[in-house]
């Protein structure tokens, strides 16, 4: 149960990164350590305590596994998470090209 | 040769062509990626036709793998409708962006960007697994993400940074409601988590889920409390994107997945459907208030979005036959007016350099079709009669009353009115009024982009038939029934053919 309940913490940690700093790399950290967060968490409900992993032998019997397809769809969600993390820190550096800061509360052409 | 796994296929292999050949010549470009928009829309219409040979919906099992085990591709009415709504859409875009995206450099970037985004929709749209969902959903928030800041300005990488950041949250919470669906019902196909949520009920875990995904597909859906992205992402990409964001995508992902998960799958409960209208109706008075107040043509668009997506949720919550029907009919009229205007935005903006309204009038002279195309869009969507706007909202009103929620109908109406008003405010700004003097060499925008404002136009004009009861029984009505039998959504993979 405290496993899950530091996984929560994490993402927690996460989203006020995304929600109270005012620096663009801060605020990509905090989505990717909301990323890990959940990425975690569907781990670890897959996982079952004292049982083998999933691999196929064709010598054993395998009567105990942890459940293999979480640790699946972890594997897609961190390819999809690489793809948005490069191109968010692609984007904010061109914004640093054209601002020449990181500060949040300095860019801020848009408004209405 | 089934057809299912052609919809995210073809998308997702002309984007590979295109950016693999696309570098030698501009013209192949341009043909290829038509070529295959017009062959998606081509196949959506006759998807129609082989739902109405069989009775029953289309399952199709990628790779053999037979449900639950395997991903399956599921085609009913609700999808057909949506699908033949993306890509009707897509395919003006294409037509529109070869004379429109000429001032840009790498056009096939745009067009790679583009297709891939097509393809995440229409995988969104056909898949019948709650993960690859997710996955089409990602494909297609990403290539958004690029394309909002495709000309990267200050402005344009601005509001990109803001909409990947709130939409990446968005998609976090969208895992994080499917990591715990799977670990309640131990299966990620949506017709047999259906079965499971029937048979064991929900509980605590499935009601902090549902909250999850409600907040997450809101999000992509710009939903008032969570559109702060929209009015920033929206205008700053170039106008065909923004018309296919604004008239499709916060459809495909938001619209759809909330009709799919929330009827579908979780089934329609009494709490959730009063949270619907609520929202719904947040967001036609707040989107049509800020609207009123910009001067930005396309930022009033976007607002307008906002106000016109409050109609759908509205009508989707009170949850009726006729609320429904209302709702999908509304999302259909306003994908296709409010891509027209984006596109009738875009051409005033190629003409003339700017989009503050105050700088503009008189141009109804300079610019007839575009003039003529945007006041028929402006008159379909503040709900002029003999356009479909009318039909559509005049259905959401009346099912509102005929529900019993007299109070929603009134702020259904009030939207209505605030809707003309600043649609009124744009038309004599830009088209009517008098001509600075600088615009005196204006003229018409090229041959491909006044064919797709007109043909936009002319469905905007035909849409208002599709509720005529034999019209009705072959698009509208099976979607509909798709809804207001929500839950036989369950038996999909035994009653469902090959």
């Amino acid at each position: 149960m405290i496993t899950y309940f530091l996984c929560l913490v994490l993402f927690a940690v996460g989203l006020y990164a995304v929600l109270r700093k005012r620096n663009l790399i801060k605020i990509i950290i905090g989505i990717v350590i909301c990323e890990y967060a959940v990425n975690l968490f569907l781990v670890l409900f897959g996982y079952r305590m004292n049982n083998r992993s999933p691999i196929y032998d064709p010598d054993q019997v395998i009567t105990k596994m942890v459940d293999p397809l979480p640790q699946a769809l972890v594997l897609t969600s961190i390819v999809i998470g690489l793809a948005t993390t490069a191109l968010v820190v692609g984007i904010a550096i061109r914004i640093y090209e054209k601002y020449g800061t990181f500060d949040i509360t300095k860019i801020r052409k848009l408004r209405g | 040769m089934h057809i299912l796994p052609l919809f995210p296929a073809l998308g997702l292999g002309g984007a590979f062509l295109v950016s693999l050949l696309g570098r030698r010549s501009k013209k192949f470009c341009d043909i290829f990626t038509n070529v295959i928009t017009c062959a998606l829309f081509g196949l959506s219409l006759y998807s129609l036709c082989i739902l109405k040979s069989q009775t029953s919906p289309l399952v199709y099992k990628v790779g053999g793998w037979i449900p639950p085990i395997g991903i399956s591709l599921v085609l009913d009415g609700l999808s057909s409708f949506m699908l033949i709504i993306v890509n009707f859409v897509a395919f003006m875009i294409t037509l529109y962006s070869v004379n429109y995206m000429e001032k840009f450099t790498a056009k096939f970037k745009f067009y790679t960007l583009f297709l891939l985004m097509l393809a995440g929709m229409n995988g969104v749209i056909v898949t019948g697994d709650i993960f690859n969902l997710f996955v089409f959903l990602e494909i297609a928030s990403v290539a958004s993400y690029a394309l909002v800041a495709y000309g990267v300005e200050a402005e344009e990488l601005e509001a990109s940074f803001k909409y990947l950041i709130m939409s990446s949250v968005a998609s976090l919470f969208i895992l994080l409601g499917i990591a715990f669906l799977y670990s309640y019902a131990s299966t990620l196909n949506m017709a047999d988590i259906a079965v499971v949520l029937s048979e064991k009920g929900l509980n605590n875990a499935m009601l902090f889920a549902s909250i999850l995904f409600i907040v997450g597909f809101s999000l992509k859906a710009a939903i008032v409390p969570f559109h702060a992205w929209l009015p920033d992402a929206h205008p700053s990409a170039p106008a065909p994107i923004s018309a296919c964001l604004s008239g499709i995508f916060i459809k495909a992902l938001g619209v759809y997945t909330l009709c799919r998960l929330f009827y579908n799958v979780f089934g329609a409960n009494p709490a959730l459907l009063n949270l619907f209208m609520g929202l719904g109706a947040v967001s036609i008075v707040v989107g049509a208030l800020l609207a009123l107040g910009q001067v930005d043509f396309k930022r009033l668009l976007a607002y307008s979005s906002i106000n016109q997506i409050g109609y759908i949720i509205l009508g989707l919550g009170l949850g009726t036959p006729l609320g429904i029907l209302g709702a999908l009919f509304h999302l259909f009229n306003h994908s296709v007016f409010k891509s027209l205007l984006f596109l009738n935005s875009g051409a005033v903006e190629y003409t003339v350099g700017t989009r503050n309204i105050r700088d503009m009038g008189g141009l109804r002279e300079k610019m007839p079709v575009t003039s003529s195309t945007s006041l028929i869009a402006s008159m379909s969507i503040s709900g002029i009669p003999p356009f479909n706007g009318f039909f559509s909202k005049l259905i959401i009103i009346l099912a509102c009353i005929h529900a019993g929620h007299v109070v929603y109908s009134f702020w259904a109406i009030l939207g209505s009115i605030l809707t003309l008003a600043y649609f009124m405010k744009l038309q004599k700004n830009v088209f009517f009024g008098n001509l600075p003097e600088r615009y005196n060499n204006v003229r018409e925008v090229p041959f491909f982009m006044k064919t797709a404002m007109v043909m936009l136009a002319i469905a905007c004009i035909v849409g208002g038939f599709m509720v005529l009861p034999k019209v009705k029984k072959y698009i509208l009505s099976p979607a509909q029934n798709v809804l207001t039998h929500g839950l036989d959504y369950k038996n999909i993979n035994e009653i469902g053919v090959k």
